[in-house]
């Protein structure tokens, strides 16, 4: 039984932080009205990006809920049990639409727990027949073994060649358990089994299992490479899972995080963190330049983190309903103080590091 | 002035050292970077024996990055604090190994 350290989300808290409002208007004054830190806007034009612009379409990344059994401390998108907003099948029939004419290859579906929304099973097969070369499913593992409705889904995985990215914050219980909730190291160990006896993250398999790593605090990731090799090794000796890659994702001063940042005194020591670590080389290569990103009521945003904001693309266009590639093409990428996060040190979006 | 002689604030501003001695600075900042690289030793095991090394130093700011440093790298409480014993053992040793010279000392001068 997974029993999480925080208990409910801060929507259904009624916390300040719940607001996005609040979360920008902390992210835009203190430090950087001050004048003490330079702000992105002001960071990214010291690099020659005058104007951030985005390249051609790669990846649809598709959040189908805010629904999740877990409560992780640090989640950006403030999913949990108590979160209702799923996406209805009819957005997901507008999203089917755009999978079918848009020039993305690769389609990602993220929540909350995206297994959660009902219609999730419905969805995955229709855009399974649209030919997309990467169908990612952002899995949180622990559903695998939430329920017995969901002890089938590494067949219904592999039955669709699900590409399944999952989130595991480190190799052992206590750092684990610490930021996901009480038993989630246990349920994703027996998941990763389950998917690998699938034939998922095996050497030389194309049912590709990738895991992602978030720091489990106030610290940026270091070293994709080495920390692959850090986990591939402990996972394998102490319980003989294996996995194909895996991402390093820094996480950013949004939502719980940066509840948790502001409650334990970190925030000001983790703005300059990232500040410092800025990398001019990740800022082409950042996640909003090649992605959109839709939300469960088919709101259209830059990126996962802008949705959790509410920062709508900057388009005549902003509803999944309306779409049209090439008016989106010529928006300008909306930035705020939080995207320091996807440009520190080796870069970081949801494929992990940039630079 | 400050009231204590260490400000947290100021390991944000170790790099302007070379600003007083640009030459000497960046040669010391160049060989400080390339000790740290992958090498023989991983920079994670590095970042252990830094930290090691930091608390028998009694550097409050080598602790405070290092402990960061080694978080980054994934490390594990356990391992730190086991870290830290490693350093404590070196140091109480050298102390103690100390110990033979006094003895020396008392057996020639002692009847």
């Amino acid at each position: 039984m997974v029993e999480p350290k925080i208990k409910k989300s801060l929507h259904k808290r009624n916390d300040n932080l719940s607001d996005p409002k609040e979360q920008l208007r902390i992210l835009n004054n203190g430090l950087f009205s001050g004048g003490e830190l330079p702000t992105f806007k002001e960071k990214i034009k010291e690099s020659g990006y005058a104007t951030f612009t985005p390249k051609a379409l790669e990846i649809l990344q598709i959040n189908v809920g805010y629904m999740c059994n877990q409560v992780c401390a640090h989640c950006h998108v403030d999913a949990g049990p108590d979160r209702k907003e799923i996406m209805t099948r009819e957005t997901m029939q507008q999203c089917l639409e755009v999978i079918k004419n848009s020039g993305a290859h690769t389609l990602d579906l993220t929540g909350g727990a995206p297994e959660m929304n009902p219609n999730f099973r419905w969805f995955v097969e229709e855009a399974s027949k649209l030919g997309v070369k990467d169908f990612i499913v952002r899995s949180n593992l622990t559903i695998i073994r939430a329920n017995k409705k969901y002890y089938d889904l590494p067949d219904f995985f592999k039955q669709y060649n699900i590409h399944v990215v999952s989130s595991m914050p480190h190799w052992t219980r206590g750092k684990t358990d610490k930021q996901r909730g009480n038993g989630v190291f246990d349920a994703s160990i027996k998941a990763l089994q389950e998917l690998n006896e699938r034939g998922y993250g095996m050497p030389g398999s194309n049912l590709k299992l990738d895991l992602v790593y978030n720091p489990s605090g106030a610290f940026l990731p270091s070293g994709q490479e080495a920390m692959k090799k850090e986990f591939k090794k402990a996972l394998l000796e102490d319980f003989d899972i294996q996995f194909h890659d895996l991402f390093a994702i820094t996480n950013l001063p949004i939502s719980r995080f940066l509840e948790y940042l502001i409650a334990s005194e970190n925030y000001e020591d983790y703005m300059y963190a990232l500040v410092e670590a800025y990398n001019p080389a990740a800022v082409a290569n950042v996640m909003c330049t090649n992605t959109l990103s839709v939300s469960w009521d088919g709101w259209l945003y830059d990126c996962d983190f802008n949705q959790m904001l509410d920062l709508k693309v900057a388009s005549k266009v902003q509803h999944i309903s309306e779409y049209n590639e090439a008016i989106l093409q010529n928006r300008q990428i909306v930035i705020s103080q939080h995207c320091y996060g996807c440009t520190a040190g080796a870069g970081s979006s949801c494929q992990g590091t940039v630079a | 002035m400050s009231k204590t002689y260490y400000d947290p604030s100021d390991l944000r501003k170790f790099g302007k050292i070379t600003e007083w001695s640009e030459e000497l600075g960046e040669k010391f900042f160049e060989y400080y970077g390339k000790v740290f690289e992958e090498g023989a030793l991983s920079a994670r095991e590095k970042a252990l024996i830094a930290l090691a090394v930091a608390h028998t130093e009694q550097c409050p700011y080598c602790i405070d990055a290092y402990t960061k440093d080694t978080l980054e790298r994934g490390v594990t409480k356990e391992e730190m604090m086991e870290a830290v014993h490693v350093g404590a053992a070196i140091k109480s040793g050298a102390t103690l190994v100390h110990g033979v010279m006094m003895m020396n000392k008392v057996n020639k001068l002692d009847l």
